[in-house]
């Protein structure tokens, strides 16, 4: 009896996913979510901004210069979260052959890279004038930048291969493989000596930013997490189109369109 | 419905085998993955005797001695302490009883000459007044606790 309702729970799950992960339903669903996502991101950005950049108090050992982490510190989580995100779709569209999770993986690739590549250079600028230098290869920045290159290699893998089922077959193996950087990354400074300080917000302790500067970056964090959301929506709808584009419903609202 | 399984049991147990692979790597490079050592394990021997290494720890109160460019420091882990010598700019969060990573070789027994200076920040942030304040209420704390 039990076996036979979770078998039915599963059965319920696959259907509602090929309900919604038929790229047609999606096209349209992400169309509808996009305003919305776009909307809070900008009015995120907006407020988390003028609270950073006026109405938080200067710090006492930085001055001003800390400011740079309410853009760091979201694109620095951003990076990993994105790329959390990418290897569970692409795990998805090899294990599930869904075709929606391929698309999915592909269109994150980009926008994980451009994340990570803003933490590396926002902390490199920062770097500069309060360690005294703009790099080290120590294991927080080093880990940081093969999560970069991780990223580089899912796109040109994906670029390097025509057949877009065997480019994603391709690529998400190289995208669960890569995931073991991404604890590495977390954990790597408390498991080596490093130039990078440790987290100042963890979920088991308190914070150690002060809460008149920890409400900007939570803004700034959740504007760049809906940042991300929109950015997906846009892209895999492109990419959705392209990869449809000889069938009649794309083909149907070309011609509603032009 | 069974090719599926096979790939989900392929992708569970290749994500294993890697993160037991990475996880030997790490282990055995375990030393050349530190990006500093502290006073007490280069007095220990642990640090390379000769060439170039980095060494960390607190910038012990009272210890900066500055003439021109030239800067005398001591770095201690509160165990061991080393005495710095550099010479050159100085990072603006290089100051005492904060965090420093030192590049440079050792020249005695516990002095060092610094060919780089990187000042290690904390994971704290907070503004003047509120620093001013925990530091006042902390030495009202130590006092109390004194008598």
């Amino acid at each position: 009896m039990g076996k036979f309702s979770r078998l039915a729970c599963v059965t319920r799950l696959i259907k509602l996913i090929h309900k919604y992960g038929a790229p047609k339903r999606f096209y349209e669903l992400a169309g509808t979510l996009t305003p919305w996502f776009a909307s809070l991101t900008t009015l995120l950005f907006v407020s988390g901004l003028y609270l950073g950049l006026y109405w938080a108090p200067p710090d006492y050992q930085q001055g001003n210069a800390y400011r740079i982490m309410f853009v760091h510190v979201p694109n620095a989580w951003m990076s990993m979260m994105a790329y959390v995100a990418m290897a569970l779709f692409a795990a998805t569209g090899y294990i599930w052959n869904v075709r929606l999770a391929d698309i999915l993986a592909k269109a994150t690739a980009p926008l994980g890279a451009s994340f990570t590549l803003t933490a590396l250079v926002t902390g490199s600028l920062w770097g500069k004038p309060m360690w005294g230098t703009y790099w080290v290869w120590d294991a927080r920045l080093t880990s940081e930048l093969v999560l970069f290159f991780l990223y580089v290699g899912y796109m040109a893998l994906q670029a390097s291969i025509d057949d877009p089922r065997r480019a994603a077959h391709a690529s998400a193996i190289l995208a669960i493989v890569g995931v073991v950087n991404v604890p590495i990354i977390h954990y790597s400074v408390y498991w080596w000596h490093t130039l990078h300080q440790p987290a100042s917000l963890t979920l088991t302790s308190q914070p150690k930013i002060y809460i008149t500067m920890l409400i900007p970056l939570i803004i700034m964090s959740l504007g760049f997490m809906f940042f991300y959301l929109t950015m997906l929506c846009v892209r895999t709808r492109s990419e959705i189109l392209w990869r449809e584009r000889r069938t009649d419903w794309v083909r149907k609202l070309v011609e509603s369109r032009s | 419905m069974r090719k599926q399984n096979k790939r989900l049991v392929f992708v569970l147990v290749g994500l294993a085998g890697v993160s037991v692979a990475v996880w030997l790597v790490l282990t055995a490079f375990r030393h050349n993955l530190v990006f500093f050592y502290s006073p007490t394990q280069v007095l220990e021997g642990k640090a390379p005797s000769h060439g170039v290494f980095r060494l960390g720890g607190i910038v012990e109160k009272g210890s900066i001695k500055k003439d021109g460019l030239h800067t005398t420091f001591t770095v201690t882990d509160l165990r061991h302490s080393m005495v710095v010598h550099y010479t050159g700019i100085l990072p603006d969060l290089f100051r005492q009883g904060q965090g420093v990573v030192v590049q440079g070789r050792r020249v005695g027994t516990t002095t060092f000459m610094a060919s780089q200076v990187l000042a290690k920040h904390g994971a704290n942030y907070m503004p003047p007044d509120v620093a001013a304040e925990l530091k006042r209420s902390m030495a009202a704390k130590a006092k109390a606790a004194l008598s």
